[in-house]
């Protein structure tokens, strides 16, 4: 076994273990340190596939602020010293069958596909050419700066034999996305503001 | 998969060394498992030792500014020994948790604290290539570990199961969340004008002169070093704004119900953060692992000195050099610490609404007008002097090392500039 | 077993996928549901990412599961103002409780 197996391996038992964890936990705090370690393991995972850049940007956003959200939320919402909500064993019955049955049906159709050839042909002969030179190509631990270029609309990782770009930029998505986190930023701390209740106006002169 | 860490080097070496029972000796893969194993190790060492002898600096700074001597009997004249002896009285006490905390969440949350901590150390570039995984981003890797160390701190608070613990827990992730955000724009300001994101190419650009530290690189710069550093202070939770821990308000704040070797695991991190952010200051503004007085120039003629050496790749005048930039890089390092830990005995304590005043109406909008300086600066220079930087050799963006489709296109881009240089010199 | 492909991170993917579902299906927690949902857009990441790795199609997926995470960021906020709103009017997490508008 490789190294890269033994580590997919490791970093892929974390994920679904602790993912199986957050759906069995009743206690909201016990589920959140569940979901920042499959969170963590995913991020390696991404790490494992190259994708470094993303996988700071996992550990950044997701397990560095939206967990931390999630958490504060916890703690602006308890009631008591630990909140559990149980869910009843009917519910959580129901649920584990409908969920083996959508995970039967997932995995069945990804073991089913032969990924390595049927893909290469529905995307057509010429990329089949391509796949083989791509897999092997070894972007490790670079992909920051094309990422970066790509978001300026800029592609030189896909470039055509006339020198134009094959696949397009993202500049107008990236604008549209950052416009949209100031809508939310506006909006979130319109909805969670704290609410001063107004005095009922009193007639000083009566 | 193989270039993320930065044990390659050390892996060749290992591949094919003689190994008992093994015919051909040690295989690429086990050479790459236990060159990161052999990278580890140095770090956790780096990691244990450091905040042992920060420790032991803290207390006796401490002393002398209140007029007293520290610690002065364990391990002689000097006490230095000190953290030791404390580090032997914690293993020595009971682990306890209290009956009201979530007991499993309670014993959990030091280490989760502690791993975050000392990540951050991975990336962590103590000399020219001397880095346990070297990748692209590797600012913005350290950024995301350090910032998880909070995740430790609000589950502690959260599950002792005591106001104290709870309050301290509140204020912290509320700190730590609110100064990431100036501590991230401060670090772009130097980054526009290297242009990567890489702390190795980063250090090793500002190689020669003091000039030619990134500190001097322009006047926002410069600001930004000092901006930079408050914001570090805060987010490693070091007074003054250390309200997660104020002992006069919340006893001790998240850590209250920890005893023992818990307990120690928060001081270890929050240490050795101090180092982390430190040493990232240090490479990114400071010079990295150059003394700057020119003496890796003076001694450039060394580094191919390699007497009855047979190992490939390796010259023992290199390596020597490495151990100098190593210690250069530590001790500038811990001079900040130093000034950390002298601002931690001198300032007093903010209140918690000041130290979010602080951050969110002054350091974030200072921070932002920095990084719109840091944009601006190179077009003024290039209206004006007609080139990006103040003067000729300092470290630009055109210095890199671009991977190679990378380097196409910005090669485009430099000769369009060239043409347009060009023009308007034919012009004039 | 010896060589990781597509196949395992899509299997992993799967697994998180149905997991996040289930999550948001059985809770009855706010913020229970809201990891439910973080745990769905993880295993969505983790196709697109894969497919990026090992497919002709490049960084474009890569780019994309960062879009993901942006918008995952931001839907966690607005959610989570949201469950504080409902904590605010039921003094409860429990999303069961807010069957005012069930006819």
């Amino acid at each position: 076994m490789t190294l890269e197996a033994l580590l997919f391996y490791l970093f892929a038992a974390i994920a679904c273990g602790s993912a199986l964890a957050v759906v069995l936990t009743d206690n909201v705090v016990r589920m959140a340190f569940w979901l920042v370690m499959s969170l963590g393991a995913v991020a390696s995972l991404f790490f494992l596939l190259e994708a470094d850049f993303l996988g700071a940007t996992q550990l950044l956003i997701y397990v560095g602020g939206t967990v931390v959200l999630l958490v504060f939320g916890v703690m602006l919402t308890a009631t008591g010293p630990y909140v559990q909500i149980k869910t009843t064993p009917a519910e959580m019955f129901l649920g584990a069958g409908v969920g083996g049955l959508l995970l039967l049906v997932l995995a069945s159709t990804v073991m089913g596909i032969n990924w390595e050839n049927d893909v290469a042909h529905a995307l057509g002969a010429e990329s089949e050419a391509a796949l083989a030179a791509d897999t092997t190509v070894d972007q490790s631990g670079t992909t920051g700066r094309p990422l970066g270029l790509a978001f300026v609309g800029v592609r030189p990782d896909a470039v055509g034999p006339d020198g134009a770009a094959t696949r397009p930029g993202y500049l107008l998505p990236f604008e549209i996305v950052s416009v949209h986190l100031l809508v939310v930023l506006i909006g979130a701390a319109y909805l969670a503001r704290a609410k001063r209740r107004v005095e009922p106006a009193t007639d000083l002169l009566s | 998969m193989q270039a993320l860490f930065a044990a390659a080097t050390l892996q060749e070496f290992l591949t094919g060394m003689p190994v008992p029972g093994v015919k051909d000796g040690l295989s690429p893969g086990w050479a790459l498992a236990l060159a990161a194993g052999i990278h580890a190790a140095l770090l956790f060492s780096l990691f244990g030792l450091l905040p042992l002898i920060y420790i032991w600096l803290e207390r006796k700074v401490a002393g002398r500014i209140q007029d007293r001597l520290g610690p002065t009997r364990v391990g002689g004249r000097f006490g230095w020994l000190q953290t030791l002896a404390d580090g032997v009285k914690l293993i020595q006490k009971e682990d306890l948790a209290p009956g009201a905390a979530d007991r499993w969440v309670f014993q959990v949350a030091p280490y989760l604290a502690i791993v975050a901590s000392f990540a951050a150390f991975m990336v962590l570039p103590f000399s020219d290539t001397w880095v346990a995984v070297s990748l692209d981003a590797s600012v913005f890797v350290i950024l995301a570990l350090m910032s998880l160390e909070v995740l430790g701190i609000i589950l502690a608070g959260y599950s002792s199961g005591s106001k104290w613990a709870l309050f301290g827990a509140m204020r912290e992730a509320a700190q730590m969340v609110s100064y990431e955000i100036p501590m991230a724009l401060c670090l772009l300001v130097p980054l526009v004008a290297v242009g990567t994101l890489n702390l190795t190419e980063i250090g090793a650009l500002q190689a020669g002169p003091v000039s030619s530290w990134l500190i001097f690189h322009d006047p926002f710069c410069f600001i930004a070093f000092f901006t930079y550093f408050t914001v570090a202070t805060a987010s490693v939770k070091r007074a003054p704004f250390d309200l997660a821990e104020a002992e006069s308000e919340l006893v001790a704040g998240f850590h209250t119900e920890y005893s023992g070797l818990r307990w120690s695991f928060f001081f270890m991190a929050e240490y050795a953060s101090m180092f982390a952010v430190s040493a990232i200051a240090v490479i990114v503004f400071l010079g990295g692992w150059h003394t700057g007085l020119m003496v890796e120039e003076g001694l450039s003629g060394f580094k191919g000195w390699n007497p009855n050496f047979l190992v490939k790749d390796f010259t023992l005048g290199n390596y020597l050099l490495n151990v100098m930039g190593a210690k250069v890089l530590i001790l500038k390092a811990s001079l900040l610490v130093l000034v950390q830990i002298w601002v931690r005995w001198t300032l007093p304590r903010l209140r918690i609404d000041q130290v979010m005043t602080t951050c969110l109406k002054y350091l974030v909008p200072i921070s932002c007008v920095l990084f719109l300086g840091a944009v601006l600066w190179p077009l003024l220079l290039m209206t004006t002097l007609k080139r990006t930087t103040i003067m000729e050799d300092m470290p630009s963006m055109g210095q890199l090392s671009l991977p190679p489709a990378t380097a196409a296109v910005e090669s485009e881009e430099m000769r369009g500039v060239h043409v347009v240089d060009g023009s308007k010199e034919s012009v004039r | 077993m010896d060589t990781v492909g597509l196949n395992s991170y899509l299997l992993v993917a799967a697994m998180l996928f149905v997991c996040g579902v289930v999550c948001m299906a059985v809770k009855r927690n706010g913020i229970g549901i809201l990891m439910g949902v973080e745990l769905v857009l993880n295993g969505a990441n983790l196709n697109l990412v894969a497919f990026a790795r090992y497919t002709v199609l490049g960084l474009d997926g890569q780019v994309m599961a960062l879009f993901v995470i942006v918008l995952a960021a931001a839907e966690a906020a607005i959610a989570l103002a949201i469950a504080l709103n409902f904590y605010n009017n039921h003094l409860t997490i429990d999303v069961d409780r807010g069957s005012e508008l069930q006819g």
